[in-house]
């Protein structure tokens, strides 16, 4: 599939900061494409340079192949939704949808039609005659993404569109999201800091920091295989402990901690020998009290710290000898079989392939 | 304890009474039927019926008229584009410019009458309309100014992007979102503008020339000899049109305030 927006070494500098470091990215027809970072990776301005609120210093960005570096951004085929939505307070929602075919000269029928058909799309039947400052957050959001959509726009960006809401509504609006992602069939930008919105409703996500795309990949493989210690950290909870890498063998590496057994872990094809980081989510670490069993090839003797309470699940904290702490996510019908108390002795034990060594 | 809030609300009373006493003695006063003074001679609209009958008050009126019409309208254009450059221009260091403009506000009227009508000699201009209006214009524009850039100053300058996101050209924010935005504010600086340009003395005393007699003018020479109830009725009108200028002005900025009030206490 061709691209449909293509960056190529794209630099933004504010001043003295670099925004925006040589950013290359390709983003397919009908994607829903995460970038996902920090506030201040420079995420948001990636979006705005797509969107031509702001003008690139160098490198290239094509939209169906066709280059709008220095195009102003009402020539460009695409809309953005802003963040605190930036409705227009002197126009009601219809005036608000309406305001782009308006600016276009679309006949009057036409916009009247194609702004009850947003209006069915987004569910704000209804509320056409309403002044912005009437309506709640989530109808806010709505009349924003209605706005931009009924242009037809070829690729919608969104600009962290749920921050602004409370954390309620932005679960049902993260649905709605992606129904009418679904239903519009079109190319979804969107800029967020919430890992958790990134990994649900994502088909890819590009992880920024520092203004640069670390990674780029479908929500699994971001989650399952991240590239550096920083993706790692940055997406889901991850316990860690650093080593000497003595052996690499293929895909697997064995990592000798200062003051633990070796353990084996997957490597990266691009690791180096040295120092690495051994990386193991929480889900997949598995508690021992008695001596180390063989069914895992990796075990650490540690010391519960805390026992945490969530529902659903226990989170134990575990002390290892002065190293970090590494949480342990236990089921709560598994709980009953090994009820921790804080101070006891036990074993965390996991899997070779659940867990990576990272370059440190 | 309670007595503080007593007090207060003597003194609050006694301040009202301090301002607007003296206006509502003049306003009763012009429809007294007694030619003479102070004596109450009974209720009578003659003195307004003798004004309007007056041609050269009548020529004043329409003199008055024109000016603050003209003089207005000047100070919006002029204004609406100072603003509106000087608000884009906030991230720079603009605040000398800022009070350069609003200088002419606390400037003594006096001086300014006479630096006017100094300049105004130097280049040999004729004193007339012209000039009236250019010298109320001196203290319009930075009314107007101050005004409309209070109003810019709750622009949200994502609405301006959203707005070219969206198709719009420059002119187009221009005419779609700036100027309904500001029309409150410029709705509330014209209705002020007319009516301190309506009253001014000083300014227009130095600089009018002949045959271009306004009401305060008019006023300040039919008192030459003596306060008689027709100046009564004049100046009544003249304080009614003020008011009501300044009532209409005062509601279109509220009226502005709590379109904009929601937006603010969430943000």
């Amino acid at each position: 599939m061709s691209p449909i927006v293509e960056l190529k070494d794209v630099v933004k500098t504010h001043g003295q900061v670099v925004a925006v470091d040589k950013v290359s990215l390709s983003i397919g027809t009908g994607e829903f494409f995460f970038i996902l970072g920090p506030s201040g990776s420079g995420k948001s301005t990636l979006l705005r340079l797509i969107a031509g609120l702001e003008t690139l210093d160098s490198g290239t960005i094509a939209i169906q192949q066709h280059v709008v570096n220095s195009d102003p951004p009402h020539t460009r085929p695409v809309n953005m939704v802003f963040q605190q939505y930036a409705l227009f307070p002197h126009m009601t929602v219809f005036d608000n949808i309406a305001f782009g075919l308006k600016m276009r000269q679309q006949e009057k029928n036409d916009i009247q039609e194609a702004v009850e058909r947003m209006a069915v799309l987004v569910r704000l039947e209804g509320k056409m005659e309403r002044f912005p400052t009437e309506l709640s957050g989530g109808e806010q959001q709505r009349v924003a993404l209605a706005r931009a959509l009924v242009n037809r726009p070829v690729v919608l960006l969104l600009d962290e569109p749920l921050a602004a809401l409370d954390q309620q509504l932005r679960q049902e609006m993260q649905a709605e999201l992606k129904r009418v992602q679904q239903e519009v069939n079109a190319t979804f930008i969107c800029v967020t800091h919430q890992q958790d919105e990134a990994l649900m409703l994502s088909d890819r996500i590009g992880v920024m920091h520092g203004g640069k795309i670390l990674q780029v990949g479908t929500p699994k493989e971001i989650y399952d295989q991240p590239l550096s210690s920083t993706v790692a950290k940055f997406i889901g909870l991850s316990n860690t402990v650093l080593g000497t890498i003595i052996r690499m063998e293929n895909d697997v590496c064995w990592v000798k901690p200062d003051h633990f057994p070796v353990l084996m872990a997957r490597c990266p094809a691009d690791l180096h020998h040295g120092q690495a980081m051994v990386m193991i989510r929480p889900e997949h670490v598995h508690i021992s009290i008695d001596e180390p069993t063989h069914t895992y090839e990796n075990s650490l003797p540690a010391v519960v710290h805390h026992v945490g309470f969530h529902g659903h699940e226990v989170f134990y904290q575990c002390r290892l000898g002065n190293e970090s702490l590494w949480t342990v996510r236990v089921p709560i019908r598994e709980s009953h079989a090994t009820a921790l108390t804080v101070g006891q002795t036990l074993y965390l034990q996991w899997a070779a392939h659940h867990s990576f060594a990272l370059s440190h | 304890m309670r007595a503080m809030p007593k007090f207060m609300t003597i003194s609050g009373l006694m301040v009202m009474g301090f301002l607007y006493v003296p206006v509502i003695v003049l306003i009763g006063f012009s429809f007294n039927a007694s030619a003479v003074g102070l004596a109450w001679g009974g209720f009578s609209l003659q003195w307004y019926e003798k004004l309007l009958t007056d041609p050269s008050i009548i020529d004043a009126m329409m003199n008055s008229l024109i000016i603050a019409v003209v003089s207005t309208v000047c100070s919006l254009l002029f204004g609406l584009g100072a603003a509106i450059g000087l608000e884009q221009w906030r991230d720079g260091d603009s605040s000398w410019v800022s009070t350069l403009i609003l200088l002419p506000l606390v400037i003594p009227e006096i001086l300014m009458g006479v630096a006017l009508l100094m300049i105004f000699v130097m280049v040999q201009a004729p004193l007339g309309f012209g000039s009236i209006i250019i010298g109320h214009m001196v203290f319009n524009l930075p009314l107007t100014v101050v005004i409309l850039r209070a109003r810019l100053r709750k622009f949200d300058p994502a609405w301006e992007e959203a707005a070219r996101d969206l198709g719009a050209t420059s002119w187009d924010v221009l005419t779609n979102i700036t100027l309904p935005m500001l029309r409150p504010a410029i709705v509330g600086a014209a209705l002020l503008s007319f009516t301190v340009s309506l009253d001014d003395f000083v300014v227009t005393f130095f600089v009018a020339g002949p045959g271009s007699t306004t009401l305060p003018l008019k006023v300040f020479s039919m008192i030459k000899t003596g306060i008689t109830p027709e100046v009564n009725a004049l100046s009544a009108i003249m304080v009614m049109i003020s008011m009501a200028c300044v009532g209409l002005s005062w509601l279109f900025q509220q009226q502005a305030n709590s379109s904009l009030r929601k937006k603010d206490s969430r943000s």
